[in-house]
C-alpha cells in the first residue's frame, strides 16, 4: 500500500476478506449460550377485530419457554416511534399509537399478534400452529382513493375518517404562471409500492445481565444509536444500560433506517423471561412487515410556454402510508416537494399532499426516500411536453436548465443548490452515448418494425443529509480519532455501513491525512458502547457528513502530532511537513519521527509541550451547512419487443457527478447498484395488496427482483463539481443510481412506443402491459 | 437420524432431526455461518453450497438427504490459506458491497467455471441468474467471475 494518496485511487476494500471467506458475523451468526428462538404470529387479516387469543397449547409444547400477546405487553412497552409528527409541519396530523403486539384489532397482513420463545427455530414455529385467534374480519382499504371514500371502514377508530395528514409547499405564483401558459400539459402520475428486500432480512439478537442491568442488542440496523435512544424510552430503561450493536449487516437501503416492534420485543423478553434471545425474519415476514417505499399517485400540471419553457408545476398527490407510521413516514413525502423543480429554472411550484391510512405495512425510507418520486416526475413531465408540443426532450431540457454560473441556486422549493453544471454532464453522455448516431439507428429500425428507444433523465438530487435544522432526528455526524502508543490509529464513526465501504474510503483519507500505512487503521463503527453517539448512515451521508466529522476530529489530532514533532525536533509546527511516513523538518526526513514514536510520546507524557496534554485521542461532532445537490445524466437505450412486450436495456450510459471522488471503484459500484435498483422500479417491481388487503407479491416468485442477464455493461463516467458544503468537496452516490435511472428507462420504453402514439404509462413497463397497449393501437 | 457427511473435507457422524434444513445443519449443528439464509425458498440463492460437485440451495434439501455426501461451503473454498481465484476476483473487481450474497455467488460461479472455464458475459450472467444481489447491480460480479476465468485458464 502506498503510504499517501490513497485518496482518489481505486483501491480494493478492506471489508473484503472476512466476506468472501464466510468468515463475516451477520446476526444471525450471533451465537450466545442459552439462546431461545423467537417466532412471531402475523395477523393473516388486512383489518379484523381480535375478540380472542388461546396460547394454551403453544405454551404447553415441550421446549417453548414464553408465549407473548399484546395484551402481556401493552403496559410495559412503549408504542413504535415516528420522528416526524410535528404539527406545525403537518396540519391535522393523526399519530395512532401503534403496539408492538397488536391488541383489540388488526390492520395489516402480517401485523405482529403472538411472540413464542423456544429452545429452537423449529419448535418455535411448531407453537405458532397451536396458537388459535378468533378474529373478526372487517372490510380492507387497499388504496388511498378507497380510505378517502365517503363509506370508507375508519382503520383508526379514535378518529372519522383516514386521512393521515396532509402537507403541502408551495413558491413564487404558481396561479400567475398557469394564467401565462401557453400550455398546461397534465398527467396522472402513479409512483408504485416497493418493497426494498436487501438480501439479509431483519433480525434481532437480544441478552439482559441483570448483574448490570444492561441489555444488549444486536440489530440489523442501519442506525444503532438512534436506535438505542428509542428503545430505552421503549422499554422505560436507562439509555446508559442499552447497548445496540449494528453487526455485519447485509444491506439496507433505508428499510433499516427505522425502529421495529421486534427490536423492543425481544428487549422485554430477553429481560423478562432470563435467557437470550434470537429472531430472524423471514423473507416472507420481510415483505410483509418491513417498510415498504413510495406509494404516490397524483396529478401534475406543468405550465409552459410553446417553446418549451416551463413557467410553473402543481402536484396534488395522495400517498398510501399504510396502517401505522413507522420512525420517517410522513418526512417521506416532503422530500419529494423539496425536489419538484429538478435540474430547472421555473420557481413557481406547489405540491398539495393527502396521506391517508390504509390496510398495508407502512411505508418509509427507501433508495431515493421521496427523491425518486419528484425526479421521476419532472423527468417524465418534460418529456411529455415534448411530446405534447413537438419537441426535441432534449432541447426543452436545456431551455431550462440552471445555468453552471447559477450556483449557489435557490429553488422556488426554498432549498440551495451547493453546485452544479448540469449541461457538462448531459453533453458528455450524449457523446459517450453517440446520440446522433443513436437517432439515426431508431429510424432505420423502425422502418424493419422494430422499436428502438432513447430516453433521458438529467437529474439533480438531495442528499448528504443534512443539516439538522432540516431533519427530524438530528443530520450532524460524529467521530473520534485515536492514536494508540504504537501508532496504530483507530476511527470511531458515527455512520454505520452496511455495504458502502466506509472502513476502506475513511482509511484512505486517514493514511493521506496522518501519513500513516492504510494497514495501521482501523475503522470501528455500529456498537453504542464503543463509539460516541452518532445519526447513522441513511439519504447519501455517511462520507459527506460522517467522513468530515472525521477529517475535523483528524485535523485535531495531527495539530497536536506536528506540536509535538516540534517540540521534539526542536523547531516550529508550521516548519513540520509529513515525509516517507515520517514527522520532521522539511528536507530533513532523516531526523524526523514516525507517528508510532509521536504517539509513543504523548502516552509516556513525559517529553510533551508544556501545557500540552498527555494522550492523542480527538474528537469532533459536524454539523452541515446545507445538503449536498448530486447531479447527473443517464441516458437508457432500450428495445420494446413487438411481438412479447419485452423491453432489453441494449445500452445504460450515466455521467453523475457526485463531487469529488475518494475512491472511484467504490463510487461505481454504488452506481452500478443504484441503476439496478431503479430499472427494477421501471420495469419489474410492485407490491401489490389486493382487494382484501392480502399481498400478492410476497415472495420472490411474484416480486420480481432483477437478475444478472436483465442488464447490459454499464457505461459510467462523471463530471467533478466540488461541493462547498464541506472541505473534502464531496457530495454523496448512494442514491443517484436509483433516482436517475428510473425515469431514463421509462422515458426510453415510452419514446419507443412513440409510433404506436403513446404519450404516457405506469410502472412498472411489465411486457403484458406494453404488449397490450401495441395490441391496442 | 444418523447421518455421515464430509463437509470441506472433514468426514464425520451426526445425530440430526428428520426436518432439519442442510442449511441449518451446516450453520446450527456443523457451525459453519458464512452460508446464509436469505428467502427460505431456493429463489435468492444465497445459501448455496456444492454437493456432490453440484451448486445446490442448501434452504430447500434436508440434512438427512445429504447421508454420505460430500459438501464444500464457502469456509471450504480457499486452500491452505490462499483465497480461490474467484474470492480473488470477487475482492479486486468489487464484486460485492453487503456481501450476505457473496458466499453463494461464489459457489454458483465454481459451478459455472467448473462447466464452462472461458464464459462469455452472456453465459455468466446467465449462470449467475439463480442468485440475487441487491447492492451491486451485478456488473463487478461479471467483472469477478471473468477475472477468475483468466486466472484459471492461463
Amino acid at each position: 500500500m502506498p503510504v499517501s494518496k490513497s485518496v482518489g485511487a481505486r483501491i480494493k476494500r478492506r471489508e473484503d476478506p472476512r466476506l468472501i471467506q464466510g468468515l463475516a458475523h451477520y446476526v444471525d451468526d450471533i451465537r450466545l449460550p442459552n439462546l431461545l428462538h423467537v417466532a412471531i404470529l402475523r395477523s393473516p387479516y388486512a383489518h379484523a377485530r381480535i375478540n380472542g387469543i388461546h396460547t394454551d397449547a403453544a405454551q404447553n409444547l415441550s421446549g417453548v419457554k414464553s408465549v407473548v400477546t399484546g395484551d402481556d405487553v401493552k403496559d410495559v412497552i412503549g408504542g413504535i416511534p415516528c420522528a416526524a409528527t410535528d404539527p406545525e409541519g403537518f396540519p391535522g396530523i393523526k399519530v395512532p399509537h401503534h403496539p408492538v403486539l397488536a391488541t383489540g384489532k388488526v390492520r395489516f397482513v402480517g401485523e405482529p399478534v403472538v411472540a413464542v420463545a423456544a429452545t429452537d427455530a423449529y419448535i418455535a414455529r411448531d407453537a405458532l400452529d397451536l396458537i388459535e385467534v378468533d378474529y373478526e374480519p372487517l372490510d380492507a382499504i387497499n388504496s388511498a382513493e378507497a380510505a378517502f371514500a365517503d363509506d370508507a371502514p375508519v382503520i383508526h377508530e379514535d378518529w372519522d375518517d383516514n386521512m393521515a395528514f396532509t402537507w403541502s409547499i408551495a413558491g413564487g405564483d404558481v396561479d400567475a404562471a398557469f394564467a401565462e401558459a401557453d400550455h398546461v400539459a397534465s398527467q396522472r402520475i402513479d409512483h408504485q409500492r416497493l418493497v426494498p428486500n436487501p438480501m439479509e432480512t431483519r433480525g434481532v439478537v437480544a441478552q439482559y445481565l441483570p448483574g448490570k442491568d444492561q441489555l444488549n442488542l444486536w440489530s440489523s440496523t442501519q442506525i444503532p444509536h438512534l436506535l438505542r435512544t428509542q428503545i430505552s424510552v421503549m422499554l422505560n430503561m436507562a439509555e446508559n444500560h442499552v447497548r445496540v450493536i449494528a453487526p455485519e449487516v447485509g444491506g439496507g437501503f433505508g428499510c433499516k433506517l427505522n425502529v421495529y416492534a421486534e427490536e423492543a420485543l425481544l428487549g422485554h423478553m430477553a429481560k423478562y423471561i432470563g435467557q437470550p434471545v434470537k429472531w430472524i425474519e423471514g423473507r416472507r415476514e420481510n415483505f410483509l412487515h418491513t417498510i415498504h417505499g413510495r406509494d404516490q399517485t397524483g396529478d401534475v400540471e406543468l405550465a409552459v410556454k410553446d417553446d418549451g419553457t416551463i413557467l410553473g408545476l402543481r402536484y396534488t398527490v395522495s400517498a398510501d402510508v399504510g396502517a401505522y407510521y413507522q420512525l420517517l413516514t410522513p418526512a417521506i413525502p416532503t422530500l419529494t416537494g423539496l425536489m419538484l423543480c429538478g435540474s430547472y429554472t421555473f420557481k413557481n411550484v406547489q405540491m398539495n399532499l393527502k396521506a391517508a391510512f390504509t390496510n398495508k405495512m407502512a411505508t418509509d425510507a427507501y433508495r431515493g426516500a421521496g427523491r425518486p418520486e419528484a425526479t421521476y416526475l419532472i423527468e417524465r413531465m418534460i418529456d411529455v411536453v415534448a411530446h405534447d408540443l413537438d419537441l426535441d426532450p432534449l432541447a426543452v431540457r436545456r431551455k431550462n436548465f440552471i445555468g453552471k454560473d447559477a450556483f449557489p441556486y435557490e429553488t422556488g422549493t426554498a432549498v440551495a443548490y451547493d453546485s452544479g453544471d448540469y449541461t457538462a454532464a448531459l453533453d458528455k453522455a450524449l457523446k459517450i452515448a453517440d446520440y446522433d448516431a443513436l437517432r439515426e439507428q431508431q429510424e432505420k429500425l423502425r422502418e424493419e418494425g422494430r422499436y428502438l428507444g432513447i430516453g433521458f433523465s438529467t437529474y439533480v438530487e438531495i442528499c448528504g443529509m443534512g443539516p439538522s435544522a432540516a431533519m427530524p432526528a438530528g443530520g450532524w455526524e460524529s467521530s473520534t480519532v485515536r492514536v494508540d502508543p504504537t501508532g496504530k490509529v483507530t476511527v470511531l464513526t458515527g455512520v454505520s455501513p452496511h455495504g458502502q465501504g466506509q472502513e476502506t474510503t475513511f482509511a484512505q483519507l486517514v493514511a493521506d491525512g496522518l501519513g500513516v500505512d492504510i494497514d495501521d487503521i482501523r475503522i470501528i463503527h455500529g456498537d453504542t458502547d464503543t463509539v460516541q453517539y452518532g445519526i447513522g448512515t441513511f439519504g447519501s451521508r455517511a462520507t459527506a457528513v460522517g467522513g468530515t466529522a472525521m477529517v475535523h476530529a483528524m485535523g485535531k489530532v495531527k495539530d497536536k502530532v506536528v506540536d509535538i514533532a516540534a517540540h521534539l525536533l526542536e523547531s516550529n509546527p508550521q516548519d513540520i511537513v509529513i515525509e516517507d511516513g515520517k514527522y520532521c523538518v522539511q528536507g530533513a526526513p532523516e531526523s524526523g519521527l514516525t507517528l508510532g514514536e509521536i504517539a509513543m510520546v504523548a502516552h509516556v507524557g513525559v517529553e510533551l509541550p508544556e501545557g500540552t496534554e498527555p494522550g492523542l485521542a480527538e474528537s469532533h461532532f459536524f454539523e452541515p451547512p446545507n445538503f449536498t445537490y448530486p447531479f447527473g445524466t443517464h441516458i437508457a437505450v432500450v428495445e420494446v419487443d413487438a411481438d412479447t412486450g419485452e423491453v432489453e436495456i441494449q445500452r445504460y450510459v450515466a455521467v453523475d457527478d457526485c463531487g469529488n471522488i475518494i475512491n472511484p471503484l467504490i463510487v461505481e459500484g454504488q452506481v452500478h447498484g443504484g441503476i439496478a435498483q431503479g430499472v427494477g422500479q421501471a420495469l419489474y417491481e410492485e407490491a401489490i395488496y389486493d382487494e382484501s388487503g392480502q399481498m400478492i407479491t410476497g415472495s420472490f416468485m411474484d416480486y420480481a427482483l432483477p437478475k444478472a442477464h436483465n442488464f447490459p455493461r454499464f457505461e459510467l463516467a462523471n463530471t467533478v463539481t466540488p461541493s462547498p458544503v464541506n472541505p473534502m468537496g464531496v457530495k454523496g452516490v448512494g442514491e443517484a443510481g436509483t433516482i436517475g435511472s428510473t425515469p431514463a428507462i421509462a422515458n426510453a420504453v415510452i419514446d419507443a412506443l412513440k409510433p404506436f402514439g403513446v404519450r404516457h404509462i405506469d410502472l412498472p413497463l411489465r411486457p403484458e402491459k406494453l404488449w397490450k397497449l401495441m395490441q391496442e393501437t | 437420524m444418523k447421518i455421515e457427511v464430509t463437509v470441506n473435507g472433514e468426514h464425520q457422524s451426526y445425530d440430526v432431526e428428520p426436518r432439519m434444513l442442510l442449511v441449518d445443519f451446516l450453520r446450527d449443528v456443523v457451525g459453519l455461518t458464512g452460508t446464509h439464509v436469505g428467502c427460505e425458498t431456493s429463489l435468492c440463492g444465497a445459501c448455496s453450497v456444492m454437493l456432490n460437485g453440484d451448486a445446490v440451495k442448501s434452504c430447500t434439501v434436508l440434512a438427512v438427504q445429504a447421508n454420505g455426501a460430500e459438501i464444500t461451503t464457502i469456509e471450504g473454498i480457499a486452500q491452505n490459506g490462499e483465497l480461490h481465484p474467484i474470492q480473488e476476483g470477487f475482492w479486486e473487481c468489487h464484486g460485492l458491497q453487503c456481501g450476505f450474497c457473496t458466499p453463494g455467488m461464489i459457489i454458483a460461479a465454481h459451478q459455472l467455471l467448473e462447466r464452462n472455464p472461458k464464459p462469455s458475459e452472456a453465459d455468466i450472467r446467465r449462470g449467475i441468474e439463480g442468485n440475487l444481489c441487491r447492492c451491486t447491480g451485478y456488473q463487478h460480479i461479471v467483472d469477478a467471475v471473468q477475472y477468475a476465468s483468466k486466472k484459471m485458464t492461463t
